[in-house]
């Protein structure tokens, strides 16, 4: 088992932490390979997390020049314009998070994730999205559902202080305490594309009204082209009409998606910090938990409001037959 | 803030994006190369450096305009006084230990500045929450954990569980041979009861002139692995009920051929840590993880012995245990097997005698990420005055009603709470036989928590420790601590009114003194008992369970709401009264339990559903009893 075991030094640097999940667990974490696409707050805190707890590599894609905005929310990057000049964020990002690590291998991959043609991702365990199109979202997930190997799928969205989190894992089986006994469960995820085409009259009941929202405002930004998160409150007029079509199309009470909430959403092209470490926190977790096989992971959307407080799970599968 | 382990990189990172421009930060500790893997903020090449200071030059890093003030130095140090903490709107804790927490507590509770208090267990088990003096409960409204206490006879002569075999390696032997000469230690005492022996015995722990240190290495070895275990033996009514224990000899150990290749130098510690040298290493055992055969921890066992006589011996005679010195684990970790194969408990590797050795408490970076991000959030609403938004949230392991994260109104402040009401304490103690240092020892400061005590009976000062005192007055305390409370120049007796306080912490409070004449030794080896006091819980967990595969799983709220630390207060032995024969040593399953479970378990969770609707909410599966919570709207 030469190779399999864990070295000396990962065991003294990763001590506290095998001590949470077991060795067996750490040694799959050190053998996988991470994709993150879109470096802003919470994918920066995500980043953070896992190559801290040791996974086998990180991929960054993020073409974008720093500015003062990307700064202001960003940790990774010096404040210093002769270190971060000219590059990449992606760059910039993966000169720190090697640092942070010397065990985990970190790398850039330039261009648009979109582009990329199914046999990339071939090479990684965990694809993550942050701020990503919708567009993107659903033709980035459907790539690597079309690939024999399972590869878990997240996108994260965080805007202002709210945070939307979606897991497709596939088919996944693990097993679970129950008492003394590990029972082996099995939980079917459907695709970004399936869960929210789910009809609205068909959710759970009391559905989170961030899912109701979100749905909205992606719509609207696909429509408008814009970039996610590049809106603002004068597009409110826009985006309340969206909801009027959408919510009457789909026969809802368009007040199950409040203004407030709206206006909110719009504003947040700053993610608020204690929010990204919060999601960043979640989400490390969930990808641990799928790649070590340890703990019932989530499924499959999460959302968080700062103003309430309240982290909560809603299933949104499609109803069976 | 308090702290700059794990959840304090953390903390300082979110306050300095989140916009907070004046941060001051109290450490005492150094970095180390466990940190690492959590503490972000810091490097290897940081190893020995002060923590508060290495994180505030990391955040300047990326955000230089802003104030952060380091100081490396405890916060119970006495600069930390009231004035101190008045100067801050609001203090959050990321501390590793119960009693420090309570020292914060009263400062803040004394200065009126709103506290975010918070812990971790590992994987998903806490809570952050917001104590404001009169508006919500304190860190002490609600009890603590205690730790568990095993009978002293359990470790040194009939243990039954590895973590004993651990106590025993750590607490007595290796405390004997390395540690401060002159303590007290119960090595001998129960193996050899014959008084003559004492004389004789000395004599084997002290290592004569210019002994051959391998011919001393298997003397101590034949004597507390053999001789010791033959003495107990002799004592038949113990062993009528009981596995009989195997004497070992170091004879009976094959040698084990060592690879004098470049082994040592080879490995080279990972952290520079305090110790570089190794007994495990020179053997070519690698994988702290692997199982030892009792041959090779007898040769672990011998070789540590060797090599603290020979590659540090000036450090002999000072030494006391620490978690973070590899060649002290080897050793302990060897003892604590021999022992184990004598008494026919199984034996445990390297990698889990450190957990329990050194009570080390799981922790990962994203909960403290999480943690820290909770806190910000309550400080923000501090800043602002949004006192009614003000919410405990707990990080459920298992969701409830949906929830991961599920937020409720802090409690109320307990009106019993000796140390945010004043409320008088009673307490039961034989006036006629207990010292003014049981007193001091057991009550004031291991029950009550107080730093810098000053006790008084009405306007007589019978004790006060301070920088400032006149020497005749340090004699005067001195000798009035040997003395038995109703001799003292002002006599304490049934009756008696002591008011103890702690100027520092501006803590201060009453005792009614009931004179008792008996105590049991076994349910009350303190001889005392103080009331109107919330008293700590008693540890339930086995201490092994600490460090088990994922033990942060094993429960829902019990852990999920749990207040813990990282690596807590140690393990240590409480000396009873005198002439007391049962003395208690403390066990690490306060790792365990948690300081809120009793509040998961037993208080009503007043909470406002923000949309409004009644509800009933179990916390958990039911695993616990009574965890079912009244959700009032």
């Amino acid at each position: 088992m030469n190779g399999e075991e864990l070295t000396e030094q990962e065991t003294a640097l990763y001590d506290r932490q095998i001590r949470v999940w077991g060795a067996d667990a750490q040694r799959r974490l050190s053998k996988s390979h991470i994709l993150v696409s879109g470096l802003k707050g919470t994918a920066i805190e995500f980043c953070k997390n896992i190559v801290l707890a040791g996974v086998g590599s990180v991929t960054l894609n993020d073409d974008r020049i720093v500015t003062e905005e990307i700064l202001s929310a960003n940790f990774l990057i010096p404040h210093d314009e002769s270190v971060y000049s000219g590059k990449s964020l992606a760059e910039l990002c993966c000169d720190s998070l090697k640092d942070f690590n010397p065990m985990v291998r970190v790398s850039v991959e330039k261009g648009e994730l979109s582009n990329f043609d199914v046999d990339f991702f071939d090479k990684f365990d965990v694809v993550v999205l942050s701020s990503s199109t919708l567009s993107t979202k659903i033709s980035v997930n459907e790539k690597c559902r079309k690939l024999l190997k399972r590869i878990a799928f997240y996108a994260v969205d965080c805007r202002d202080s709210c945070a939307e989190i979606f897991v497709d894992l596939q088919n996944y089986i693990y097993s679970k305490k129950q008492g003394d006994e590990a029972v082996e469960c099995l939980l079917e995820y459907p695709s970004f594309e399936e869960a929210i085409s789910v009809p609205w009259r068909s959710l759970p009941r009391r559905v989170s009204k961030l899912y109701l929202a979100m749905r909205v405002i992606e719509k609207f930004e696909e429509l408008e082209s814009r970039i996610p998160g590049e809106s603002s409150d004068s597009d409110l007029p826009k985006v309340q009409k969206l909801r009027k079509q959408l919510s009457e199309a789909q026969s809802l009470d368009e007040s199950q998606i409040p203004d407030s909430l709206l206006e909110r959403l719009l504003e947040g092209r700053i993610e608020f910090p204690p929010v990204s470490a919060i999601i960043g926190g979640i989400l490390g977790q969930e990808v641990i938990k799928a790649l070590s096989g340890k703990g019932d992971p989530l499924k499959n959307f999460f959302f968080f409001d700062a103003t309430d407080g309240k982290g909560i799970i809603e299933d949104i599968s499609k109803q069976k037959p | 803030m308090v702290g700059a382990g794990g959840i304090g990189c953390e903390l300082l990172k979110t306050l300095a994006l989140s916009g907070f421009k004046d941060i001051h930060i109290i450490d005492m500790d150094t970095i180390e190369v466990s940190n690492l893997n959590r503490q972000f903020l810091f490097r290897q090449s940081h190893v020995g450096q002060s923590k508060a200071k290495v994180a505030r030059d990391a955040v300047l890093k990326f955000r230089p305009h802003i104030s952060i003030t380091p100081y490396h130095a405890n916060v119970k140090d006495p600069d930390f006084n009231v004035d101190f903490f008045k100067q801050f709107n609001v203090v959050l804790n990321g501390l590793d230990n119960l009693d420090a927490r309570r020292h914060v507590n009263r400062l803040c509770l004394a200065a009126g500045v709103p506290l975010v208090e918070s812990g971790t267990t590992g994987f998903l088990g806490q809570v952050v929450t917001v104590h404001v003096k009169g508006k919500s409960e304190c860190y002490e409204c609600q009890p603590k954990p205690a730790p568990k206490t095993y009978p002293v006879c359990t470790i040194t002569s009939t243990p039954s569980k590895f973590v004993h075999c651990i106590v025993w390696a750590k607490d007595l032997l290796f405390a004997k041979l390395f540690g401060a000469k002159n303590q007290e230690n119960d090595l001998n005492v129960r193996s050899s009861d014959a008084s003559s022996s004492s004389q004789q015995t000395e004599d084997v722990f002290e290592r004569k002139n210019n002994e051959d240190i391998e011919l001393y290495g298997k003397k101590i070895f034949d004597h507390v692995f053999g001789y010791n275990i033959e003495l107990a033996l002799s004592n038949e009514d113990t062993w009528k009920n009981r596995h009989k224990p195997r004497p070992i000899y170091s004879k009976d150990i094959s040698p084990i051929e060592l690879p004098h290749q470049n082994g040592n130098q080879a490995k080279i510690s990972v952290g520079g840590d305090i110790s570089s040298v190794s007994a495990m290493a020179s053997m070519g055992l690698k994988n702290p993880q692997d199982l030892w055969s009792l041959n090779e921890n007898s040769a672990v066992f011998l070789e540590a012995l060797k090599l603290f006589f020979s590659k540090r011996e000036k450090e002999i005679g000072n030494l006391s245990f620490d978690k973070d010195d590899q060649l002290a684990v080897e050793f302990v970790t060897a003892a604590a097997n021999i022992r184990a194969s004598s008494f026919g408990i199984p034996l445990h590797s390297l990698f889990e005698s450190k957990g329990i050795a050194g009570n080390i408490i799981h922790a990962v970076a994203t909960t403290n990420a999480i943690i820290a991000g909770l806190i910000v959030i309550e400080a923000i609403k501090i800043l602002q005055s949004d006192t009614k938004n003000y919410r405990m949230t707990y990080c459920l392991e298992h969701p409830s009603r949906k929830m991961l994260l599920m937020p409720v109104e802090p409690f109320e402040p307990n009106k019993s709470c000796y140390v945010c009401s004043e409320t008088p304490l009673t307490l039961e103690i034989n006036a006629h036989r207990s010292k003014l240092r049981d007193l001091v020892d057991k009550i004031v400061k291991a029950k009550l928590g107080m730093n810098l005590p000053l006790i008084m009976h009405g306007s007589a000062l019978l004790y006060e420790v301070g920088d400032d005192l006149e020497e005749d007055e340090v004699a005067n305390y001195a000798a009035n601590l040997e003395k038995v409370l109703s001799e003292l120049p002002s006599p304490v007796m049934g009756g008696t009114i002591l008011t103890v306080e702690d100027l520092q912490q501006e803590l201060k409070c009453s005792i009614n003194i009931k004179h008792r004449e008996e105590f049991d030794e076994e349910k009350e080896p303190d001889g005392m008992i103080l009331s109107g006091w919330t008293p700590a819980l008693a540890a339930e967990k086995n201490g092994s369970t600490s460090t088990t595969e994922n033990g942060a799983s094993t429960s829902g709220v019990s852990q999920a709401t749990s207040l813990m630390t990282e690596e807590d207060d140690d393990l240590q032995i409480i000396p009873t009264q005198p002439g007391g024969k049962k003395r208690k040593i403390s066990d690490l399953s306060s790792a365990a339990t948690s300081d809120f479970s009793s509040v998961a378990k037993d208080t009503k969770i007043q909470r406002k559903d923000v949309d409004g609707n009644n509800d009933v909410v179990m916390l958990d599966d039911g695993s616990l009893g009574n965890s079912k919570k009244k959700i009032e709207t």
